[in-house]
């Protein structure tokens, strides 16, 4: 079957397998592989991606599920060398070790952000909390989302 | 108080930004799951449903059938079904645990090869087996290895036959322990048992595995934390020389110690497929798989008992020290070398006898995870500290201030203590840091409270920094310069997330005087640089580092003697900033230049800076050139633009019958504090702050200092409390993160790292280990906190719901 849906912006259709994973699609078939497959099941997060403004977990999103709606991924978020503030500040922060989970994270902190661009420390930590990082401890991945806060552009 | 700033370092004790933070928060960063080659197809292993079977029947051909399966392999059809390392690539006759792979399939799709992975037929005849270490060590066990031996007079021996790991069997016999009991004015006996726990790194075990046509090297892109470690697998399972085996390190998602033995045995499997089809073959575990297959934390059975004066002094010890190996190992008699070492805790006892051994079971094996069995001997050894000063009535911080290790003080291996020791100072800070007397007056007036007790506990440990007696912590490192000024380091150590590569970079940017931004390290590639042994043991910047500062010492110094002669004076008289060379001279205000030490010959000097040197040339103390024009001049004038070294410790010498010699060429401790809060009505420990506190003898990076002690609090919170693999008869309970749970960004508790600095000349520029102290004493002293809220001691982690409620597991 083909999907339509737009990615980062700009429309795409391939030709998916019904029962075909959005993280497959999208690693695969759009070769965006910054999403990443953790568990397979929905619980570490490593594979999320903003589908109309909503965070979710790709690799238990059915595609075809996704048709005619809007997905940003960590490849949408920067413009050319310029970094997204999310992702500026993760840099800055050293909010990152071996980095696999940190698409997702990025993610997960720039989609609070644009909901609640005053988001307090809490909502925060509560936004993160469907993705598992083994590495930080979460302290400098916290601190740099809450940091990014002042430096967004409306 | 020694902490962390008072040391004099260009780009070392700075907070610089880490070499790959870009590539990982743009989503660019290529991990071995994301490699992808023209007419790659997919492996897959089909696994032991049974702990412990006899393979009676096997069919594949209904599997070679499908259309688009390229190979079926089973142990049959490959030269070398066993690995050089223990475990079996391909099982036949016996399978051993739950999960051992029976058969590799190498299909067109993953689709493709689910449906040759069900359509293979294997029958078996399940067998009676052995599981927990009390069953291992029964007389009447019955026998899973061939090898295995059994304990006569307590102690593993080699003519009884048993299940006993025996090149795992390490001693420690220092003093005599029957005197130190004899003088002891009470005698303290304890158990404590800990758990099989998961790395659960977020990536799972990843390769893709090719053939070059042309020349026959196979080279796998692989999520190796080790690359040389793989590279021994590859050469084993194709057959082809090392000359033709390469792996190339992808980034890695994570590792802890687990990315070894499994990511080798994918690797050997990948490359049977790939020579099979002569097509590249990625494999990727799925996380089930990654659970079945990775190894474990060690579950461990610790027997302690000590002898004290009755003012806290303890003057004997003596343990065992049982660990559960699993079906297969190679990390065991590596591990418990250092188990043994450190078995009588942090502290100055004259008379220790310990044996630490591993058993056999048909169990998933354990393996390295960062600790390398001290987070479970660190729990242990603190909770019996703790009981011990309950039986004196003592203060238990006190009862470690008396007896923990000091500078001069011997270790149970009865290694002289010869660099500076700063337990005494670290224990004082820490107590004042957390006000730790005030919060336990307070949290004491909780004990009576029915719904939430609270509680405080600090804990001591120390750590033999990097491989000591366990194998020789040598390595090799290459600068090399090039015409524009860029510097490219290389070194046979890899980065695992730790931030190696950031590390490297400040420490060659020390040794060369440039900028930490001008230098490169891509990662390791076994064939750019020699074996320098595994990326463990926390050995990395201590050990691993010291050819890189060697050979960007080197590597200044010869461009610094073409700046030098650019300049007109003799080097020793150039510095670099800013990556420009100039004249160093502190007599410019007088116009003049001093040039030759010994000789102190002075040069007038005009009153523009300008003089002439040896040549007659004229030159000026204003002058300066750039690294690139030096590069250049080097490269043109047929200079080496390039510095190698390989790095050699210093002798030790352990004996290993007796435990006793110099066991690692220095030590870094810890002294961790944890404050919790347990719900006495459903058992839920809310670990409301950790503040751990580290003496990392020269901090390199503040910034990944502290993001590995935070990384390490975490760890430890879910050691202590919630991380467990339940086992029931070699089946696992828990195959993936909807039932293994480990610390989400709500869970973690409030956070204060403590970085203590001191004088070593071990290390590298004084720098100690860091990795896994960072984790190794938290889940302790969360589980030390929860025995004080509870008024009650914790034996065996994790402390979950129903142990921190009843005390035991619900089966």
């Amino acid at each position: 079957m083909t999907l339509n849906m737009v990615v980062n912006r700009k429309p795409v259709s391939v030709e998916i397998e019904p029962y075909a994973r959005l993280l497959d699609v999208l690693r695969t078939q759009l070769k965006l592989t910054g999403a990443k497959e953790g568990c397979g099941i929905g619980e570490c997060g490593a594979c999320t991606v903003i589908l109309d403004g909503e965070t979710v977990d790709s690799c238990i999103t059915l595609a075809a599920s996704c048709e005619g709606k809007s997905i940003e991924t960590i490849e949408g978020i920067s413009d050319g060398d310029q970094l997204h503030p999310v992702q500026q500040a993760f840099v800055e922060h050293n909010a990152m070790q071996c980095g696999f989970c940190i698409p997702g994270l990025v993610l997960s902190g720039k989609n609070i952000l644009d909901k609640y661009p005053e988001a307090d420390r809490e909502r925060i930590v509560e936004a993160i909390s469907g993705n598992l990082c083994r590495c930080t401890g979460y302290k400098q991945v916290v601190d740099a989302i809450e940091d990014a806060k002042d430096k967004i552009d409306e | 108080m020694p902490l962390m700033g008072k040391k004099n370092f260009r780009y070392l004790n700075k907070r610089i930004t880490r070499l790959d933070a870009v590539d990982k928060v743009t989503g660019r960063a290529v991990y071995a799951a994301d490699v992808e080659f023209p007419g790659m197809i997919y492996g897959g292993c089909l696994r032991s449903p049974y702990a412990h079977a006899n393979i009676v029947r096997m069919d594949t051909s209904k599997a070679k059938a499908i259309p688009g399966v390229r190979a079926v392999l089973t142990a049959d059809d490959v030269a070398k079904p066993t690995s050089w390392a223990d475990y079996p690539y391909l099982c036949s006759g016996t399978v051993r645990y739950v999960g051992e792979t029976v058969a590799i399939v190498a299909a067109d799709t993953l689709d493709l090869v689910q449906d040759a992975l069900r359509a293979i037929e294997v029958d078996y005849e399940e067998l009676e087996g052995v599981y927990t270490i009390e069953e291992a060590i029964k007389d009447d066990a019955i026998q899973i290895r061939a090898h295995g031996v059994g304990l006569k007079d307590g102690v593993p021996n080699k003519d009884v036959k048993g299940n006993i790991f025996y090149d795992s069997y390490f001693p420690i016999r220092k003093g005599d322990v029957g005197k130190g009991f004899a003088e002891a004015d009470i005698i303290v006996e304890r158990e404590y048992k800990t758990n099989f726990v998961e790395h659960s790194y977020i990536e799972t075990e990843s390769c893709v595995v090719m053939q070059d046509p042309v020349d026959g090297v196979v080279t796998a892109h692989a999520s190796a934390q080790n690359p040389f470690f793989t590279r021994r697998y590859l050469a084993d399972a194709s057959g082809a020389p090392f000359n033709k085996c390469r792996v190339v390190q992808r980034m890695l998602g994570g590792s802890f110690g687990g990315k070894e033995e499994l990511v080798g045995m994918i690797v050997g499997r990948s490359a049977m497929l790939c020579l099979a089809t002569g097509k590249p073959v990625k494999m990727v575990m799925t996380r089930e798989e990654s659970f079945m297959e990775s190894p474990k934390r060690h579950p461990f059975h610790f027997h302690y008992k000590a002898g004290l004066k009755k003012d806290g002094t303890i003057v004997a010890w003596e343990g065992s020290q049982i660990d559960n190996s699993g079906a297969y190992n190679n990390q065991t008699q590596f591990m418990n070398c250092r188990a043994a070492i450190h078995s009588a805790g942090a502290y100055d006892i004259p008379h220790v006898k310990t044996d630490t051994y591993g058993v056999y079971t048909n169990n998933i094996h354990g393996g390295a995870f960062r600790g390398y069995s001290s987070p479970q001997i660190i729990f242990a050894q603190e909770q019996f500290m703790n009981e011990i000063a309950k039986e004196l009535g003592m203060d238990d911080v006190e009862l470690r201030r008396k007896n923990i290790l000091v500078q001069g003080d011997l270790t149970a291996t009865g290694q002289e203590l010869v660099e500076e020791t700063i337990t005494l100072e670290m224990i004082d800070h820490m107590v004042e840091a957390t006000d730790y007397y005030k919060k336990k007056e307070a949290y004491a007036k909780t004990k009576n409270n029915k719904e939430k007790r609270k509680g405080i506990a600090l804990v001591s440990c120390y750590r033999g920094c990097g491989y000591g007696a366990e194998t020789p912590d040598a390595g090799a490192a290459m600068c090399t310069a090039n015409e524009d000024g860029s510097i490219l380091i290389n070194s046979g150590l890899a980065e695992n997330g730790q931030g190696l590569k950031t590390a490297y970079a400040q420490i060659a940017a020390e040794g060369i005087g440039c900028t930490p931004d001008r230098i490169n390290f891509v990662g390791v590639d076994t064939h750019s640089i020699p074996d320098s042994g595994m990326t463990v043991a926390s050995r990395g910047t201590v050990m691993g580092a010291q050819s890189m500062r060697k050979a960007s010492l080197e590597l200044g110094a010869m461009l610094k003697d073409t700046a030098g002669k650019m300049l007109g004076v003799d080097p020793e008289y150039v510095d670099i900033k800013d990556n420009e060379y100039f004249i160093s001279c502190k007599e410019v205000n007088q116009e003049r230049i001093v040039r030759g030490a010994a000789s102190l010959e002075i040069i007038p000097v005009d009153e523009n800076g300008h003089f002439l040197n040896e040549q007659g040339k004229q030159c000026s103390i204003h002058d300066t050139v750039s690294m690139a024009d030096v590069c250049n001049t080097r490269l043109w004038t047929g200079k080496s633009l390039a510095a190698f070294n390989w790095s050699e410790p210093r002798d030790l010498g352990l004996d290993h019958h007796t435990g006793q010699g110099d066991a690692f060429p220095t030590y870094s401790y810890g002294v961790v504090v944890a404050e919790v809060e347990v719900d006495m009505e459903t058992g839920f420990v809310d670990v409301l702050k950790v503040t751990s506190g580290h003496d990392v003898g020269t901090c390199v990076n503040p910034d990944t200092v502290e993001g590995q002690i935070y990384g390490g609090i975490a760890m430890g919170q879910g050691l202590g409390v919630t991380e467990e693999v339940p086992v029931h008869k070699g089946q696992l309970g828990s195959k993936n993160f909807d039932s293994y749970i480990f610390p989400t960004a709500m869970d973690v508790p409030e956070m204060e790292a403590i970085i203590f600095e001191c004088e070593d000349k071990e290390g590298t520029y004084g720098a100690k280990s860091l990795g896994e102290p960072a984790t190794e004493a938290v889940g302790a002293a969360i589980a030390a906190a929860i025995a004080d809220a509870k008024g009650e001691p914790v034996r065996e982690i994790p402390c979950n719901l129903e142990r921190a409620l009843l005390g035991r597991t619900l089966k």
